[in-house]
């Protein structure tokens, strides 16, 4: 298992240091004259070399790159061009408020998609399966901004109350912070549960064929018994992978999510970002999401082996 | 002899399916067993339809104000309504129709091309060559689509053509892995093997053996990917980074004036909302469908506990 463990951290440098390339080469796709443009509307330097050099964009490209891996290591994500605030701080501020709205859209995800996937699959064909099949094209079919603008507005139209668009804080009132998160992890998550709900079904159905089910339905064990320890162990292996691959979805939609209610997270900090060609904040915004993602899958591949004891390391 | 010799049952085949099925005998049998993929399949007609002759469907023009109809709710004259601007939205979310399909088609070609000579050349190649490649397939599939997307924009800049530049380079990469998959299965048929033995030379055996055999997996993923970049583009335009206006796009719509404005006029947001959610499901169910008819692997099938 710790071998298995180092192995499968060792593969996640090769994808982490060419993700970085990736994030490192994205502002460096800007044309020169942007950097003009900074110049002008936000007397940022002296002139046109002194604001290169301020950004460093003066070096060779291979020493800036070793440069921003280094600082990197070190915890230096630079500061932001706009209000010359370490992006580090400002990140970890937000952080909580991305990781609290993604969590719980992750468990809406499993805690819809599951259970009625499995209900779906043993009633094939009924009329609840057909329910939830059509609930499922609807839920991955409307995008999750327009149902978020359907809630915002028709309590509004119907008993004239709008949300407060403005965010409380954990140590002011934790029950009021918990609850703002509710509706938007409900959105966030809805996608992904119809994505989960049509796999595992999917795949509950392909076991439910199995002869082993056969023979354990034959030898007198009750359904439930047959369908939630029997097959369910057997089917939730893809619904694992597809969750982790969700877990990036969920990190993009909640840029969204979190500009429509007003929540102050990773993903409101990054449009605010672009709209305002903040780079260094991109960049650590970039990195830090790609990080998250990586070390989630390393997670689901380390979970497999708790759930299917024939994956041994 | 003849006694001795029993009478197979042959089983039943009705002579309908014996005969070479024309193209609309085809359509027929498509919409008798897929429904939901024949809906879907209207719904990118009329779509289609809607781009290609917004002049002709589109009362007004996209930017026409017509004097003293602002904010109307939907009547006889505007049947969905007008906005703040006084702009007819029918016109409008018509004329949007040709910026989804045009944003939709350019960026699905782009990356199905690209995502095709990746998948194509990894699965052939092998080797290191593969090896690197999908690393970088693997990081550039970690990020975020909707995150990697606006930062392209961000450095690129803004305008149709970097959208679909972005979106095309973001849908490849995806789609490049399941092509590369399916044709290192490919390969493995003897067919393949054979047509190496008889000397065919590398072009070849990939334009003539290979690319036909993946051209149904290639297909799917187009049809599927084209509502993707649908819903994406409307997305990015929800944000302020799609199309600028005054052009239409139903993303942008919904956002700007529509968010603004929604408790006064809801029927603002409201078209533009029905317009991506029909768009988006029709190719969905369409790409589901398609899945189904064209790759027998991927079809799902019947049976329950016990039978």
């Amino acid at each position: 298992m710790h071998t298995y463990v180092l192995g499968r951290l060792l593969i996640a440098v090769p994808s982490l240091l060419i993700a970085s390339l990736i994030v490192f080469t994205l502002p460096r796709l800007i044309p020169g004259d942007v950097v003009q443009l900074m110049l002008v509307e936000k007397a940022y330097g002296k002139d046109l070399e002194d604001l290169r050099a301020k950004l460093g964009l003066d070096r060779p490209i291979p020493v800036q790159y070793v440069d921003w891996i280094g600082r990197i290591a070190r915890g230096d994500l630079g500061e932001s061009l706009w209000t010359r605030q370490p992006v580090l701080g400002e990140l970890a501020r937000r952080m909580p408020v991305t990781l609290t709205l993604g969590f719980m859209a992750t468990a809406v995800a499993i805690l819809i998609g599951v259970p009625i996937g499995i209900l779906s699959a043993v009633r094939q064909d009924g009329i609840f399966d057909f329910l939830a099949r059509s609930a499922a094209i609807l839920g991955l079919s409307i995008p999750g901004f327009v149902q978020a603008i359907v809630v915002i507005l028709l309590p509004a139209i119907w008993w004239g109350w709008t949300p407060l668009v403005r965010f409380t804080n954990l140590a002011q009132n934790p029950l009021a912070h918990f609850l703002q998160f509710v509706l938007p992890a409900i959105i966030l998550g809805i996608a992904s549960a119809a994505a989960i709900m049509r796999l595992t079904r999917g795949m509950l159905l392909e076991v439910l064929r199995q002869d082993y089910v056969r023979t354990a339905l034959a030898k007198g064990l009750r359904e439930r018994v047959v369908i939630l320890k029997h097959s369910l162990k057997n089917a939730i292996i893809p619904v694992v992978t597809v969750l982790g691959l969700q877990v990036a979805q969920i990190a993009g939609g909640s840029v969204i999510i979190e500009t429509i209610f007003g929540l102050p997270g990773m993903g409101q900090f990054l449009v605010e970002a672009i709209v305002q060609r903040d780079y260094p904040v991109i960049q650590g915004i970039n990195l830090l999401i790609v990080v998250m993602i990586v070390a989630t899958n390393l997670l689901v591949d380390l979970f497999y082996a708790v759930i299917d004891p024939r994956i041994r390391y | 002899m003849a006694n001795s010799v029993q009478t197979i049952p042959v089983s039943e085949t009705s002579p309908r399916s014996l005969r070479l099925p024309g193209a609309l005998s085809l359509t027929f049998r498509f919409c008798r067993r897929k429904p939901l993929g024949a809906v879907g399949a209207v719904i990118v007609v009329s779509l289609i339809v809607m781009a290609a002759f917004a002049d002709r469907i589109a009362p007004y023009s996209y930017d026409d104000s017509v004097p003293g109809a602002r904010m109307k709710p939907p009547n006889a004259q505007f049947w969905m309504g007008t906005d703040n601007l006084a702009r007819d939205i029918w016109s409008r979310v018509v004329y949007g129709a040709r910026i989804s399909v045009t944003i939709g088609f350019a960026t699905v070609a782009l990356a199905t091309i690209l995502a095709a000579a990746i998948g194509v050349s990894s699965a052939y190649l092998g080797g290191a060559y593969d090896i690197v490649i999908q690393r970088i397939v693997d990081a550039w599939m970690s990020f975020p689509a909707l995150v990697i997307v606006l930062s392209l924009l961000a450095a690129l800049g803004p305008g149709l053509l970097n959208l679909i530049l972005a979106l095309s380079i973001l849908g490849a990469a995806g789609a490049s892995r399941v092509i590369r998959g399916a044709t290192l299965s490919t390969m493995q048929s003897p067919y393949v093997e054979a047509a190496r033995a008889l000397g065919a030379g590398h072009v070849r055996v990939i334009l003539r053996h290979l690319l036909p055999n993946v051209t149904a997996t290639i297909i799917i993923l187009a049809t599927i990917g084209l509502g993707t970049v649908i819903l994406a583009e409307s997305a990015l335009s929800f944000l302020g980074f799609g199309v600028p206006p005054p052009y239409p796009s139903w993303g942008g719509m919904l956002s700007g004036s529509g968010r603004s404005f929604m408790y006064h006029a809801p029927w603002m947001a409201l078209w533009p909302s029905v317009a991506i959610s029909l768009a988006v499901f029709g190719f969905n169910m369409l790409g589901d469908a398609l899945r189904d008819v064209l790759d027998p692997r991927l079809r799902g099938g019947g049976g329950r506990p016990g039978s």
